[in-house]
């Protein structure tokens, strides 16, 4: 009794059918808003700012077809930036005077409540996963996404203020801590959303949640203990365009290892107490060790990919300004240790198929070792990357 | 633990090694900071150039020829795999695979073939089949790339190392080695260093720096190199014309540039180009950096200002940077003055009036040492122009005992005309034991004790000036009993004041001043805390600069690294390679369709593997099976299906 062919889902859809209209929709918006910026601007651009927007173009449009969610996420942090760059016109005192800059639409504001918003996700995940309904996490990742867009927004508009603070200086928001902590918490929470959508486990939003708000909480102690959010001029190093693509790929590889690593904890966590504690929380509401490893695994990679090609990046970009590729500065020996580290666990994992309690724990020291590799670094060594001094 | 995860351990332990002894310092601060005998050990270990220590470029051909190794002997497996679909396959061996699923179907034989290559070919499987006695094998595969990433990342990393290690200090070390070349380690010129230690145009790769003042120009390089340096010789001679630094209207550095001009006897005509940080000059294959700058030798006209009672007389002193002078003192010794180093533009943090830090842009200053006869002396800092500060004009030295420590601060009142005069007029009459006498007279002239007082009020003038208050308490000290002196210190002071207080309005009578305003009278308090400061200051002048020609110097990195393409071609197949490993999966399908054997529909056997992700691959084989055999809908959610097809992480 064969079935008719057309009843049965395994012919894949071209790649054409799988897209829905508010695909096309959402693709026709960026490549307009993309077109209206350099008919606008194109004066303004050089060669690699016009290369810039049309790789920001195809990557947010595809982005938007990979995961769905980025389609709405990015037009609201859009329309937000949009709505404080309009608001500032040109004058940066205005961030003071204006009640909506002041409150929502200004950097500092934006900054604000990404942390608030990350705060209460936290909080809310850790009450979810011992909270019988879901509710509480499906909060959580409201909040997380809430804070992830405040937070692209504060940095959004954050590029206008550094422009409007003195033309000459203009640069985008990635040069210093300050600037990119808010990057490291933006990025690694979407990416947590990401695979939260993606597996339906909501539960682990606990765990990668608490690393996002230990950024936070170093964030707002940098700000207000050290005044950095206060806007200063670039130095002429980090004066190139590869710093540009160079700093957020390298924040998707910190990011991945971040996630990484908690869902480590995750693991170890589960691992104990389904021996000694099978009726407790973490127990039953924890997602399987498998999906946990499962997920553990795909963060890696993805961090391990986009950290390769950061540290590429940042070979080819020291090749410009300090005249060699390698020159085995601190800063470039601790990302080999760190690429070294994720290498060696990759390879255990492909060539032995380990799994199990020890990966996990050498993803948690490889979060200490990325810690080192982004802070410590710049602060208890020196060399070409001091410029990121605490 | 394999060999592979070995290595990278060892690499990375030995580079943290690398980070933590901090590289490339000379010997001799090296000596100071761990003792002759770890010193010894560290550099026999070679810790202190680890990253081309001996032992480290072994770890790194070791890992290359271990890499290399296992490339040669996995890819003929892979690449035979790649093209053999293996349609030998037994039924009995595709049951005992881990993923297998047998069915029987009422479907003839073609009916079910046709319908089995149709979810093949929908699902990305490229499939090959052979027919025999009623039984037909289909073998099937998809995701090959993910083989060929194998190869890329494996074959990337060995290509990185060889192109790095072609641009290392290899080449340099082997000829050392041969006792081809010699490495120098005295600070001399150029033209002094023994042919021994200069490495031909032909070495095709090296990095090194060479420091070039405005308006000269070096047709060679310093290759550093363990205590010492190799010279390395250009084909072309580079002239530095200019040195800017360009800034912001905050006083931060905005650009660093320098302007080149490219004598090459290839050219018919010298090549100008500008360079500036992130924007190097690559020429003929040697790339030109702007790496630091410094002075070139700054021409410094000084007047030097005896700080006691020849104050108003003060000396003629040339000076340029990096040279000494001998000065004369007003107490017939002589000190030596070494010219340290220039800046025009010194932008400093103070706090403002509102006590709030501020950049501030304190104009130029020098810096030198002042050394007596036995070769000690302080560092010094002058700054050219006074500056305001809490609302008045100081003319600022600092001083400090070493150049690593924070400079202190001798603060000398301007006059209204911004000058030093004032100041220099009050010292020396000061110091003037006449003058001194004939105030403390004045002072006393009221007083039925006069003559005491006059005497006193000279004698605290007189100490006061040559030692500060130090010495006036020193004085107490000695003649006054412990219990009288709060006592009777308060009264001196306020006689030596009263004294100081006279001289400064003899003063400002000669300058024809007649109202005294609060501003005056905070010039005075200034002075007398700057002549208290002298006696600590150690200089018998203050050195005020007056005029300068300004000659910078541009330090240039120039490099030739041939392997530069080679890592990058490297890295590229490393990173394609990632993603392959990654994202492309690999599988295999084996599938059996025979005549029933109790009637007319087919006996089906199929079985799957795949590389890795076992649990992901189950699940996709079960899907697999539910459309070939079952032929009915996988039955899961429209993601469910999408994370199966899609995503084959």
């Amino acid at each position: 009794m064969s079935v008719p062919h057309e009843a049965l889902d395994f012919e894949r859809p071209s790649i054409f059918r799988r897209i829905r209209p508010l695909d096309w929709a959402y693709f026709a918006l960026v490549l307009a808003v993309a077109v209206i910026a350099h008919w606008q601007y194109g004066h303004l651009m050089d060669r690699y700012d016009t290369g810039g927007l049309i790789l920001a173009a195809g990557m947010s449009a595809w982005l938007g077809w990979f995961w769905r969610p980025w389609q709405l996420f990015s037009i609201i942090v859009a329309a937000l930036s949009l709505f404080g760059v309009w608001l500032y016109g040109d004058d940066l005192a205005r961030g003071s005077t204006n009640f909506w800059l002041n409150y929502v639409g200004s950097g500092q504001a934006g900054v604000m409540w990404m942390s608030v918003m990350l705060y209460m996700a936290t909080a809310t995940y850790i009450l979810g996963l011992f909270s019988k309904s879901d509710f509480p996490s499906r909060l959580g990742a409201a909040f997380a996404w809430i804070g992830s867009g405040a937070g692209l927004m504060a940095l959004m508009v954050r590029w206008r203020e550094i422009y409007l603070t003195d033309p000459t200086w203009g640069y985008i928001p990635v040069s210093n801590l300050y600037e990119v902590f808010i990057l490291l918490a933006v990025m690694t929470t979407l990416m947590y959303l990401y695979y939260e959508q993606r597996t339906g486990q909501r539960t682990m939003g606990a765990f990668v949640m608490l690393v996002i708000a230990a950024s936070v909480t170093f964030l707002l102690w940098y700000m207000w203990d050290r005044q950095a959010h206060e806007i200063e001029p670039l130095v002429p190093a980090l004066n190139s365009w590869w710093m540009k693509i160079h700093v957020p790929t390298n924040f998707v590889g910190y990011g991945g290892f971040a996630i990484a690593a908690m869902l480590g904890v995750a693991y170890l966590l589960k691992h104990r107490f389904e021996r000694t504690r099978p009726d407790a929380a973490i127990t039953h509401r924890l997602p399987s060790k498998e999906a946990l490893d499962g997920v553990m695994y795909k963060a890696i990679a993805i961090g391990f990919a986009f950290f390769t090609i950061a540290t590429v990046l940042g070979a080819m970009w020291a090749a410009e300004a300090w005249g060699g590729y390698w020159t085995w500065d601190p800063k470039e020996t601790w990302s080999l240790i760190l690429w070294l580290t994720y290498a060696s666990w990759l390879h255990m994992r492909f060539t032995k198929g380990w799994r199990g309690p020890v990966m996990a724990w050498w993803a948690i020291i490889g979060l200490f070792v990325t810690t080192f590799t982004f802070l410590g670094v710049n602060m208890f060594l020196s060399g070409l990357h001091s410029y990121g001094e605490l | 633990m394999n060999l592979a995860i070995t290595l990278l351990v060892a690499l990375a332990i030995a580079s943290v090694i690398g980070t933590v002894l901090v590289q490339n310092q000379p010997y001799t601060d090296y000596l100071i900071d761990y003792g002759p005998f770890w010193h010894e050990i560290f550099a026999g270990m070679g810790l202190y150039q680890v990253y081309s220590a001996t032992w480290f470029l072994l770890i790194v051909t070791f890992l290359v020829v271990s890499t290399s190794f296992c490339v040669y002997r996995q890819s003929p497996g892979i690449l035979k795999d790649l093209r053999r679909y293996n349609l030998q396959v037994k039924e009995k061996s595709l049951r005992s695979f881990h993923s297998s699923a047998t069915g029987e179907l009422d479907q003839s034989q073609d009916e079910f073939l046709d319908h089995a290559r149709r979810v093949l070919k929908a699902q990305g499987f490229k499939a090959r089949e052979k027919k025999s006695e009623g039984q037909t094998v289909i073998a099937a595969m998809k995701g090959r790339w993910n083989r060929l990433g194998y190869l890329l990342t494996h074959v990337g990393i060995v290509v990185i190392c060889v192109g790095a290690l072609a641009d290392g200090q290899t080449l340099l070390k082997v000829n050392e080695w041969l006792g081809n070349i010699e490495i120098e380690t005295r600070g001399i010129p150029v033209s002094e260093v023994p042919k021994s230690a200069w490495v031909p145009v032909s070495n095709p790769s090296f990095r090194g720096m060479v420091e070039i003042p405005e308006g000269s120009s070096a047709d060679v390089v310093f290759l550093p190199m363990r205590e010492g340096y190799f010279v390395q010789q250009l084909p072309f001679r580079i002239e530095l014309e200019e040195f800017r630094i360009e800034r912001f209207s905050t006083g931060a550095e905005s650009s660093y540039e320098s302007d080149l001009i490219i004598h090459d006897p290839n050219r018919d005509e010298p090549l100008r180009h500008t360079i500036s940080v992130n924007h190097p000059l690559i020429y003929n294959g040697y790339a030109i950096y702007q790496a630091s700058f410094a002075d070139g030798g700054t021409k410094l006209d000084i007047e030097a200002i005896p700080l006691g009672a020849e104050a108003l007389r003060s000396l003629e002193v040339p000076g340029r940077v990096f040279q000494e002078q001998e000065i004369p003192t007003p107490q017939g010794d002589t000190r030596t003055i070494e010219f340290i180093d220039f800046r025009d533009e010194n932008v400093v943090p103070l706090l403002n009036e509102e006590g709030q830090r501020e950049n501030r842009h304190l104009g130029p200053a020098f810096d030198f040492r002042l050394m007596d006869r036995t070769g000690h002396g302080l560092y010094y800092r002058n700054y050219m122009r006074p500056a305001l500060q809490e609302g008045a004009m100081y003319f600022l030295s600092g001083v400090r005992e070493s150049p690593g420590d924070e400079f202190h601060y001798l603060f000398l009142p301007a006059d209204a005309d911004d000058s030093l005069d004032r100041f220099r007029t009050y010292l020396a009459m000061l110091h003037n034991a006449e003058v001194r006498n004939a105030i403390a007279r004045e002072v006393a002239a009221d007083d039925p004790s006069g003559a005491a007082i006059a005497q006193t009020t000279a004698e605290l003038m007189r100490l006061f000036a040559e030692g500060g208050y130090g010495a006036v308490h020193a004085e107490l000290d000695r003649r006054v009993p412990e219990e009288q002196r709060e006592q009777v210190g308060q009264l001196l002071m306020r006689v030596l004041h009263a004294g100081l207080q006279a001289l400064y309005m003899e003063v400002l009578e000669d300058e024809g001043v007649v109202s005294i305003q609060e501003e005056e009278q905070r010039w005075l308090e200034d002075a007398v805390s700057a002549i208290n400061a002298i006696s600590l200051y150690e200089s018998p002048f203050f050195f005020q600069l007056t005029d300068f020609e300004h000659r910078e110097a541009s330090g240039l990195q120039i490099a030739r690294a041939p392997g530069q393409s080679t890592v990058y071609t490297g890295s590229v197949m490393l990173i394609i390679g990632i993603f392959l490993m990654f994202y492309v999966s690999y599988q295999r399908l084996w599938i059996i369709a025979r005549r029933r054997e109790d009637g007319d529909g087919t006996q089906v056997t199929m079985a799957g593997t795949s590389n890795r992700h076992k649990v992901e691959f189950e699940k996709r084989f079960a899907h697999l099976k539910r459309w070939i055999i079952d032929q009915k809908p996988a039955n899961g959610s429209d993601d469910d299906h999408r994370e199966s097809t899609n995503k084959n992480d």
